[in-house]
C-alpha cells in the first residue's frame, strides 16, 4: 500500500528530474543566444569588418573595393592630419585631468562641508549632464559667438574690446574653447564621485584630527586628499578613454575646424567617410582609434593595478 | 592663526558653493532668456537683458513645426531600446552569474571587453550593414546599434547584482521544483529591480541624447531623434538665435522633467552606469 503510494511519484520525480537536467544544460544557451546574438552582429562583426575595409580603399559605390594591401597604414603612418588629431585627443585628456579634477575635488568638498542645500547644489550642478552633446553645442556656439554671444558682450560692456575673441573661429583658441565646454559639462560627475568617496570618510579621524589641533586645511591635506587617491586613479582613467573617443560636441561646435585645429580622431575618421567618401582610409583611421584606444586602456589598468598594490 | 584659516574656510564654501551655482544656471538662464525674446531684441537690446516680454512664441513654432514628430520618435526608439536591454541583459546576467556551463568566464569577459570598443569603429559597418538590411532612414535603424552597444555595461552590472542574491532562495525553488526559467523570472529578475532601474535609468539618459547613430542611419525628418531635432532646426533657422535656443529647451525638457521627478535616482543610475563603462 505504502510502496505503491510511493512509486508513482517516485517514477514522476525521476521524469521531472530528467527534464529538468535537460533544462538545465539549455538554460545557459537560451539565456544567452540573444544577447551574443547581438554583440556579434553589432559590435563584433562591425569590428572586424572595419579592420577588413582598412585595406580596401573603397568610395562606397559598387560593391567592396580594390584590396590595396597595407597602403592605407602607411598612408595613416605618414598623415600628419591623423597624428595632429591624436595630439588633440591627448591634449584634451590632459587638459581635462588638470582642470577638471582639481575643480571637482574643491566643489565635492565644499559640498562635503556644507550642510545645508548641498543636497539641492548637487542637483543643481548635475543638470549638465542631462543634456544632449547637440543641445550643449549649439547652446554654446552662441554663447561664444564674437557678435551675439555673451561672453564678449559682457567684455566689451566691461571696456576690455581687447579680450573680446572668436572664440570657436580663431584657430589658436578653437580646442581651448571645446576643452572648456567639455570641462563644464564633466565636473560635476567628477565632483559626485569624489563627493561618494568623501563622505565614506571616516568621521572620527576628522574629530580625533581636530581635537590633536589639526587645522582644516591640514586635514584636508594631510588626510582627505589621500583618501581620494584610488578615486582619482578611477576618474583619470574614465577622462583618458573618453577622451580618445570624443566626437559629438567638437563635431556640432567646431567640426573639427577651424583649419583642422580641433580636430580629433573621430571627426577626422568621419569626415573622411561621409565627406571625402573615402571608407577604406576611414576605416584604418577608425581601427586604429580602436587599437590605440586598447593600448591606453590596458596599460593603464595595468599601472592602475600596479599602483594598487603599492599603497 | 589657525583661528583665521578656520574663519576663512568658513567663508569660501558658501562663496564657493554659489560661484559654481552660477557657472552652472548661467548658461541655462541664457538659454530661457533669449528663447523668449523676439530677433529684433537680440540686435537691439543687450544680451544679458531681460526679455522685454516673456513670450512663448518662438516655442509654439517649434512646437507647432516638426517638434511633435521628434519627441515621438524619441520616445518609440527609447522605450523599445530600453525594453530591450533589461529583457536581454538581465537573462545573461542571469546565466553568467549563476548557470554553469564551460567557458563562462572567459564569455563574461569578452562581453565585459566590449565596454571599450569605440561606437566609431563599428560605424561604417553598421551603416553599410543597415543599407543592405534595407533599415535606411528607419527607426528601427536604430534599435540593434542601440541595446548592443548598451549590453556589455548593463550586463557587467546586473551580473554583479545577481551573484548577490542569496543562494538559499535559489536552493529553495529548487527544492519546489522550479527549472531555471522559472527561477530566473521568479527569482532573479524581480530580486534585481534595483540593478535593473540602473540600467534603464542610465542606457535611458544615454540613449535619448545620442547622435551619432541617429545621424549617421536616419536622414529625413520624419524618422529624426529629438537630438537631431536641434541639428535640423539650427540649419532650418540660421541665424534665429531666440528659435534655436528655445528648440535647445525643447530638447532638454523631457528630461529636466524626469529629472525633477527622481533627482537622486537618477544622479546614482548615471554614476553606476559611466563608472562600469
Amino acid at each position: 500500500m505504502s510502496s505503491a503510494e510511493i512509486a508513482p511519484t517516485e517514477s514522476g520525480h525521476r521524469q521531472s528530474s530528467r527534464r529538468f537536467r535537460r533544462a538545465q544544460k539549455v538554460a545557459p544557451f537560451v539565456f544567452l543566444a540573444p544577447a551574443v546574438l547581438l554583440l556579434l552582429v553589432f559590435l563584433l562583426y562591425p569590428l572586424v569588418s572595419s579592420f577588413r575595409l582598412s585595406f580596401v580603399s573603397w568610395n562606397g559605390l559598387g560593391d567592396g573595393g580594390d584590396f590595396v594591401g597595407f597602403q592605407n597604414w602607411v598612408r595613416l603612418a605618414h598623415d600628419t592630419l591623423f597624428w595632429r588629431s591624436a595630439l588633440h585627443n591627448i591634449l584634451l585628456a590632459v587638459f581635462s585631468v588638470v582642470v577638471q579634477l582639481p575643480i571637482a575635488v574643491v566643489l565635492a568638498v565644499v559640498l562635503d562641508e556644507a550642510s545645508k542645500g548641498s543636497r539641492i547644489l548637487k542637483i543643481l550642478y548635475f543638470l549638465p549632464l542631462l543634456m544632449s552633446s547637440v543641445a550643449l553645442g549649439v547652446l554654446f556656439k552662441n554663447i561664444y559667438d564674437p557678435n551675439f554671444g555673451p561672453i564678449n558682450g559682457i567684455l566689451s560692456e566691461l571696456g576690455l574690446y581687447s579680450w573680446t575673441q572668436d572664440w570657436l573661429g580663431d584657430p589658436r583658441l578653437a580646442l581651448a574653447s571645446v576643452i572648456a565646454v567639455v570641462s563644464w559639462q564633466y565636473i560635476p560627475f567628477y565632483m559626485v564621485l569624489f563627493l561618494a568617496a568623501l563622505s565614506s570618510f571616516p568621521r572620527e579621524i576628522t574629530e580625533a584630527a581636530r581635537l590633536d589641533g589639526a587645522s582644516g586645511r591640514t586635514i584636508f591635506w594631510r588626510l582627505k586628499l589621500p583618501h581620494l587617491q584610488g578615486t582619482f586613479r578611477t576618474a583619470a582613467l574614465l577622462v583618458l578613454i573618453g577622451s580618445m573617443r570624443y566626437f559629438d560636441l567638437i563635431y556640432v561646435m567646431t567640426g573639427g575646424g577651424p583649419e583642422n585645429a580641433s580636430e580629433v580622431m573621430a571627426t577626422y575618421m568621419y569626415r573622411t567617410v561621409f565627406a571625402s567618401f573615402e571608407l577604406g582610409y576611414g576605416s584604418t583611421i577608425a581601427s586604429a582609434m580602436f587599437f590605440i584606444i586598447m593600448a591606453i586602456s590596458i596599460v593603464s589598468l595595468r599601472v592602475s593595478q600596479r599602483f594598487e598594490t603599492e599603497v | 592663526m589657525a583661528h583665521r584659516s578656520f574663519k576663512l574656510s568658513r567663508l569660501s564654501i558658501p562663496v564657493l558653493g554659489l560661484f559654481w551655482l552660477a557657472v552652472t544656471t548661467l548658461p541655462f538662464l541664457f538659454v530661457v532668456f533669449t528663447s523668449m525674446k523676439t530677433l529684433q531684441e537680440t540686435y537691439t537690446n543687450p544680451v544679458w537683458a531681460l526679455p522685454e516680454s516673456f513670450s512663448l512664441d518662438n516655442y509654439i513654432r517649434v512646437i507647432e513645426g516638426s517638434y511633435l514628430t521628434y519627441l515621438r520618435n524619441s520616445a518609440f526608439v527609447i522605450t523599445i531600446s530600453v525594453i530591450l536591454i533589461v529583457i536581454v541583459s538581465s537573462m545573461a546576467a542571469y546565466a553568467l552569474a549563476r548557470l554553469k556551463f564551460r567557458f563562462n568566464t572567459a564569455l563574461f569577459g569578452l562581453i565585459v571587453a566590449g565596454m571599450i570598443v569605440p561606437l566609431h569603429v563599428t560605424l561604417v559597418p553598421v551603416y553599410l550593414m543597415t543599407r543592405a538590411m534595407g533599415l535606411y532612414d528607419t527607426l528601427f535603424a536604430l534599435i540593434g546599434p542601440y541595446v548592443a552597444t548598451s549590453l556589455p555595461v548593463s550586463i557587467f552590472i546586473l551580473t554583479e547584482f545577481m551573484r548577490q542574491v542569496p543562494r538559499e532562495l535559489e536552493e529553495a525553488a529548487l527544492l519546489d521544483g522550479c527549472g531555471p526559467f522559472k527561477i530566473f523570472a521568479k527569482i532573479f529578475f524581480p530580486l534585481s529591480t534595483p540593478g535593473i532601474s540602473t540600467v534603464a535609468i542610465y542606457n535611458g539618459i544615454m540613449l535619448w541624447n545620442e547622435f551619432v547613430f541617429a545621424y549617421v542611419l536616419t536622414s529625413s525628418p520624419e524618422t529624426r531623434t529629438l537630438p537631431l531635432a536641434v541639428w535640423e532646426f539650427q540649419g532650418q533657422y540660421a541665424a534665429d538665435i531666440p528659435t534655436i535656443l528655445a528648440v535647445v529647451t525643447l530638447s532638454t525638457l523631457p528630461l529636466i522633467i524626469v529629472y525633477a521627478i527622481g533627482q537622486e535616482r537618477i544622479v546614482n543610475g548615471m554614476m553606476a552606469g559611466s563608472l562600469k563603462g
